[in-house]
């Protein structure tokens, strides 16, 4: 990271980046990035297209190896438990519930916990009445709280998002916004990629800026909103995106 | 025309009574390419999965042999496992040539790269929309790809139906390996064959009729299955040999 120092955090980081890159086909996509995810963390991703925001939500969840630098996971104890929602959830040609029962079965879920932990998911995105049905035939809004049911039942420490509200209509966008708030406010570590400022404020308090694939601000959400010392690409992206917030 | 109209009605006398000689005839083409199918499936689909989501140098190379063996003539297929089971062969130890056996062998050599090439473009494709979700949710590349053959079932179903209409129609390799003995391997192609060379028009007509009625069944049911919003690949399904 340039421009600005890091924040102090007191804990165990669950994961981090240490001048961490990607390339792809020699073209670097991320360069020396260096983070670290907290639990309590809620971290909203900004940038313009192209800037990286994917490519690092993809290299934290382990998706993408680092080019260089490291991906560290905490020293000794578990890997932290992730999930990722994606901007169009991939759901498959089955019914809500075993859609469900599939991510817990590949999460390692035991047999017995999961008919208990597909209920508690349901119930917890309020899909209970959609459980039989195939889960594609659910609407755009449906299908990423079915998401989010997915992500909540394997209960993980890191929820990473990639602008999980871009495809949505404002209702809907509320409706998952509310879900997102409620997973932060029950401990998960949230990373979140958006262009909205406006969701930003609302759901993260710390924000990441990338530019061309470097890490350039890193920054509580009031700092990075008000602070008068960002760096100019942050600055001017600033200048360039809040007035449609 | 005289002879086309006459013979066009005793067939369908033929069919019509339930002429024993030709439904055996017909079951044991059924029996026989829906083995060859079902084992086809087997080996066919997981070659498909694994070449969607494997990378090995000459990947490329594979795949290329694969959709080229899509246009694998069928006698060609008849003449290679005719050397392989014939009694000089190295597999003439079994015994099995000039028996409906040989004829699924040969019929499932047929329809394994089509099945393969086509259930490889079916993953590759649904890879492209979900596979990094799949591999967020845990599964490896393998896994990735029989679920996804399962979430495309409809489509690998038009794929299977593809393959029993290519088997059902073909005649190089159950001619080769088969021998077309009456009552013991004696298919609805071969006996065609036959029966027009010895002028036996009705009964040829008639099988040519009950063939046209299978492959027609089964592309109503791929169009079926179309209909529901599954179609993935495109349908061949009659595309003799």
């Amino acid at each position: 990271m340039t421009g600005l120092p890091p924040r102090v955090v007191p804990s165990a980081p669950l994961l981090a980046l240490q001048q961490a890159g990607v390339a792809f086909g020699g073209q670097p996509a991320l360069r020396d990035v260096s983070l670290q995810i907290h639990r309590g963390d809620r971290i909203a991703l900004v940038g313009a297209n192209g800037s990286g925001k994917t490519t690092l939500l993809r290299l934290l969840n382990g998706l993408l190896p680092p080019s260089s630098g490291q991906r560290q996971l905490p020293p000794g104890g578990r890997p932290p438990v992730t999930a990722m929602l994606f901007q169009r959830p991939f759901l498959l040609h089955f019914s809500v519930r075993r859609n469900l029962q599939l991510a817990l079965w590949l999460a390692g879920v035991p047999a017995a916990e999961r008919a208990a932990r597909v209920d508690g998911a349901l119930q917890r995105v309020g899909l209970q009445a959609k459980a039989a049905q195939p889960a594609r035939s659910l609407s755009g809004g449906q299908q990423q709280r079915l998401a989010l049911a997915r992500a909540w039942a394997v209960q993980p420490d890191i929820l990473f998002l990639d602008e999980p509200t871009a495809s949505l209509d404002p209702s809907a966008r509320r409706e998952v916004e509310q879900l997102i708030d409620d997973f932060g406010q029950a401990g998960m570590a949230l990373v979140m990629s958006t262009h909205n400022l406006g969701q930003a404020k609302r759901l993260a308090n710390r924000m990441l800026y990338l530019d061309a694939g470097r890490l350039l601000a890193d920054l509580p959400v009031d700092d990075f909103f008000h602070r008068t010392d960002l760096p100019p690409a942050a600055a001017q992206f600033l200048k360039g995106e809040l007035p449609w917030t | 025309m005289h002879a086309f109209s006459e013979s066009f009605s005793l067939a369908l006398v033929l069919i019509t009574q339930a002429d024993a000689a030709l439904w055996q005839i017909v079951a044991l083409s059924l029996r026989v390419s829906a083995t060859a199918c079902a084992l086809g499936a087997g080996a066919g689909l997981l070659l498909g999965a694994w070449l969607a989501v494997a990378r090995f140098p000459g990947h490329a190379v594979v795949v290329g042999l694969l959709n080229t063996l899509l246009a694998l003539p069928s006698v060609v297929v008849g003449l290679i496992v005719y050397l392989l089971l014939s009694r000089t062969g190295p597999l003439g130890s079994w015994g099995i040539l000039f028996t409906p056996t040989a004829m699924v062998i040969a019929q499932s050599i047929l329809v394994v790269p089509l099945i393969a090439a086509l259930a490889r473009q079916l993953v590759a494709d649904a890879l492209r929309e979900g596979g990094d979700e799949l591999a967020a949710m845990g599964a490896g590349p393998l896994l990735s790809a029989v679920l996804l053959l399962a979430h495309a079932r409809l489509a690998v179903l038009t794929v299977l139906l593809t393959a029993f209409g290519r088997a059902v129609a073909e005649v190089g390799a159950v001619m080769i390996v088969g021998g077309n003995i009456a009552g013991v391997t004696r298919v609805m192609t071969t006996a065609i064959a036959l029966e027009t060379s010895k002028g036996d028009l009705p009964l040829a007509l008639g099988l040519g009729l009950v063939l046209l009625g299978v492959v027609a069944v089964v592309n109503l049911a791929v169009g079926l299955i179309q209909r529901r919003g599954a179609a993935a690949v495109p349908v061949a399904a009659g595309a003799a040999a």
